[in-house]
């Protein structure tokens, strides 16, 4: 093989590689965007109906109900503007409680439940996500506009 | 009065600082040898004075003065000595101090090492580094002093976040930053040889223990936060694509493309710019990544700061310094490299192709961690990307990554041929698809294709590792023995492939269930049987908890005991979760109290690791492997008259 052939030949390869690479990349990377919502941009219905999304707000105190026997729970997250109810099977994170900002990965049901698959809260008392504390300061904007 | 001279001796730190990143610089410039020699004792004072800082601030948390800001929000007089002495790094400030400390210690380390290097160049690697410590102590004590004092002082500390009570906090950031700071002195040697007599292969000579011995750290840096998270979070996670992890990861990525370029610029005198890009890259990744966790722009255990200055700070730090550098290597890029090889099946080949795949893992990696940052401060919403990305690209990348490895081991630097290495590697394939049906065989489940297909990479590497090291013993004299860089890197290479094992299984064979039980229950998961026995209150130093007692049983025999705990830590009130692990070489049982439901009933997290440990094991060996080559007699020869024991 002449010397510029094989380098041709190496380019080629490098090319044909990180060609493939990039689609690989640029598709999984659309099918995994995962958007975040608060309950007010939900309640104006801009949030996907049939694709995985976060929710985040603060937990109503005193809205947090067990199922019976099984780990299910239901409450109520908000942003001081709107509510959503939110379900959710399995072990809540240790911070989780009433009055706390919280995050929780999933989807609408058909009744406008969000039903989540993951529950997150930060290790640290005085934390918010900063999506909550983000979503929380726009309600208030909102609201003081009105 | 002790914590006054600590900060004092950090101010005189940043002067030394300050007069090393310009004096032998200088002197480099006009050629004055005084001048020049300045660095050594700049770069030594340094060190001592930010270690006698360091001392201060650790004298402080040992005899809880709280009037120190610092001290009194990250420690607690009730907290045990160990645990008060690691608080030192527990927070922000800390471990500001302590990333500067380690890029002393490895200034001063460089000044005791590597006799043979021209006294210019050692002045300029010194005066780089100088101004990086420069800009890390301005950083320290203009936005985030440790030693501040609060006046008049409370009367105890918020205590230390509990999380990090642990051992493996204790250890898990001074070795990442050993790494990631590590990866200073090739920025630096980068630099210098640009600014100076340029890349050769000497210059790579000096270059790789460095390199390797960063990356090693690194290495037992990252695992150790996987382990700790593992055990301590309590979801029985040992990697999640946080974007705090993938900090860590991304410089990981392109260090181990550096490690293996510079083989190449060392042996063949080629792929000279490459390299001093990716020891540019790597180092600004490391600078990206202490940017994306300290200023507080990620959501994250590790992402203690709030304050915007500090983010902006770094920011600008950042854009100087690897700004500077690519003007560095935009004037002086070193000649184009003449043809690498003369057939596509020698090294270089498989040397370029690592460089490659691992510059493109580091891109999606790059991606998945900055796009949704760059959308939400472009106010176009907030966004997150999912681990699913990251898998479904990661896994194809590897695959002809552990495919080349084979090939690449035994191939002959310059010029070899196909026929050669598929006839070398005719036994060894056959060798490792024997295993992977074997192990097939013995699978089950939808995963078992995938799995058997992943194994077969791993085995295929670990095959191939031992059939060349095998042929290096055997042709190995005593005028030319086997060199401990063929031996670390057999080590680091077979330590790749049990850690792709432990990922592989863990990742398709993990069990997990969720299930509420009360004391007395049992349940069947997997093959296996939990009992929940009990459940007694526990006091410990500085918290509370209760104690829960699993027995896990199989076929009516016992086999494991467990003792998940929940604590409630009484300083900060803070519940934490410990996992009850029984650790096994082929699986580990994972149990984790979740909360109190009703008066009786308790989440129960239960969770089989099949392999867990090989992922770590595989990590230590990666390390172990790069220490050996470092250790390599060949990267100190030219000074063992002189001083045979100064090398790092």
């Amino acid at each position: 093989m002449s010397p510029r052939k094989k380098k041709m030949l190496t380019l080629a390869l490098a090319v044909a590689g990180l060609a493939i690479a990039t689609a690989l990349i640029l598709t999984a990377f659309e099918k995994n965007l995962m958007y975040f919502y608060s309950p007010s941009e939900i309640a104006m219905g801009d949030a996907p109906e049939n694709r995985p999304f976060r929710i985040g707000g603060m937990v109503v105190k005193g809205s947090v109900v067990r199922e019976k026997d099984t780990l299910g729970v239901w409450f109520n997250l908000t942003d001081y503007a709107n509510e959503r109810m939110v379900y959710y099977k399995g072990i809540l994170p240790d911070l989780f409680r009433e009055g706390q900002g919280i995050v929780a990965k999933g989807g609408l049901n058909e009744t406008g439940l969000f039903v989540a698959t993951e529950v997150l809260a930060k290790h640290d008392e005085n934390y918010m996500p900063p999506e909550v504390a983000d979503a929380l300061k726009k309600s208030q904007k909102y609201q003081n506009s009105k | 009065m002790i914590v006054e001279l600590g900060h004092f001796s950090t101010v005189l730190a940043l002067i030394c600082s300050a007069m090393l990143s310009i004096i032998p610089l200088i002197g480099a410039q006009t050629n004055n040898a005084h001048l020049m020699d300045i660095a050594k004792s700049a770069a030594r004072a340094q060190f001592l004075l930010v270690f006698l800082g360091f001392l201060a601030l650790t004298w402080a948390f040992v005899t809880n003065d709280f009037s120190l800001t610092y001290v009194a929000s990250n420690s607690n007089s009730s907290l045990p000595l160990g645990f008060r002495i690691s608080a030192v790094w527990g927070a922000h400030e800390g471990s500001l101090l302590l990333w500067v400390l380690i890029l002393s210690i490895w200034m001063a380390a460089f000044t005791c090492s590597n006799n043979d290097m021209p006294p210019k160049f050692k002045a300029r690697v010194l005066a780089i580094l100088g101004i990086i410590s420069f800009g890390f102590l301005i950083f320290m004590l203009f936005t985030s002093n440790p030693f501040l004092r609060n006046l008049p002082s409370p009367a105890n500390g918020l205590d230390l976040n509990p999380l990090l009570q642990d051992l493996g906090l204790i250890i898990h950031p001074p070795l990442l930053y050993a790494g990631y700071v590590g990866f200073s002195v090739p920025f630096a040697l980068a630099i210098a040889a640009l600014l100076g007599d340029g890349v050769n292969p000497a210059w790579a000579r000096w270059a790789r223990p460095w390199v390797l011995v960063a990356w090693s750290f690194l290495t037992i840096g990252i695992s150790l936060g996987s382990w700790w998270a593992y055990y301590e979070l309590g979801w029985g996670g040992w990697w999640f694509w946080d974007p705090v992890e993938n900090a860590s990861f991304m410089p990981w990525l392109l260090g181990t493309a550096l490690v293996h370029s510079l083989a190449a610029t060392e042996k063949r005198n080629i792929f000279k710019s490459w390299t001093i890009l990716l020891a540019i890259a790597t180092f600004g990744l490391s600078l990206i990544g202490t940017f994306l966790v300290r200023s507080g722009i990620l959501t994250s255990v590790h992402a203690f700061a709030t304050d915007p200055t500090r983010g902006v700070f770094i920011l600008a730090f950042l854009t100087i310094v690897i700004g500077g550098a690519l003007a560095v290597f935009a004037a002086k890029k070193p000649q184009s490299d003449p043809l690498a090889s003369d057939s596509l099946a020698a090294r270089e080949t498989f040397l370029l192709t690592n460089s490659i795949v691992l510059s493109v893992a580091t891109a999606t990696v790059l991606l998945g961690t900055l796009y949704p940052l760059l959308i939400d401060a472009l106010g176009r919403g907030k966004m997150s990307v999912g681990a699913p990305y990251f898998n479904s690209v990661f896994i194809p990348l590897m695959v002809p990554l552990l495919m080349l490895i084979g090939f690449g081991q035994t191939a002959h630097w310059r010029r070899d041929s196909f026929k050669r290495l598929f006839s070398i590697a005719k036994y060894p394939a056959a060798c490792a698809i024997t295993l992977a049906i074997g192990a097939w065989a013995m699978l089950e489940g939808t995963g078992a294709i995938q799995a058997a297909l992943a194994l077969l990479m791993a085995f295929w590497v670990i095959v191939t590792t031992l059939k060349n090291l095998y042929l290096q013993l055997s042709n190995a004299t005593k005028i030319s023995p086997v060199r401990r860089a063929l031996l670390g890197q057999s080590v680091a290479h077979i330590g790749f492939a049990v850690t792709v094992i432990g990922v592989t299984l863990v990742s398709i064979y993990s069990v997990e269930k969720h299930v509420r039980m009360s004391p007395g229950e049992s349940i069947e998961f997997s093959n296996y049987q939990a009992t929940f026995d009990s459940i007694k209150k526990i006091t410990g130093p500085n918290y509370s908890g209760v104690e829960a007692t699993f027995n896990v049983t199989q076929d009516e025999k016992v086999i494991a005991v467990l003792f998940p705990q929940k604590r409630n830590y009484n300083a900060g009130s803070q519940t934490m979760t410990e996992a009850g692990i029984s650790a096994g070489i082929t699986k580990d049982i994972y149990i984790a109290l979740g909360e109190k439901i009703d008066t009786e009933d308790w989440g129960v997290r239960l969770n089989i690791k099949p392999f867990v440990r090989w992922i770590w094991f595989g990590a230590f060996l990666m390390a172990a492997g790069g220490m050996i080559a470092a250790s390599d007699l060949r990267f100190k020869r030219l000074n063992k008259n002189r001083r045979p024991s100064a090398q790092t």
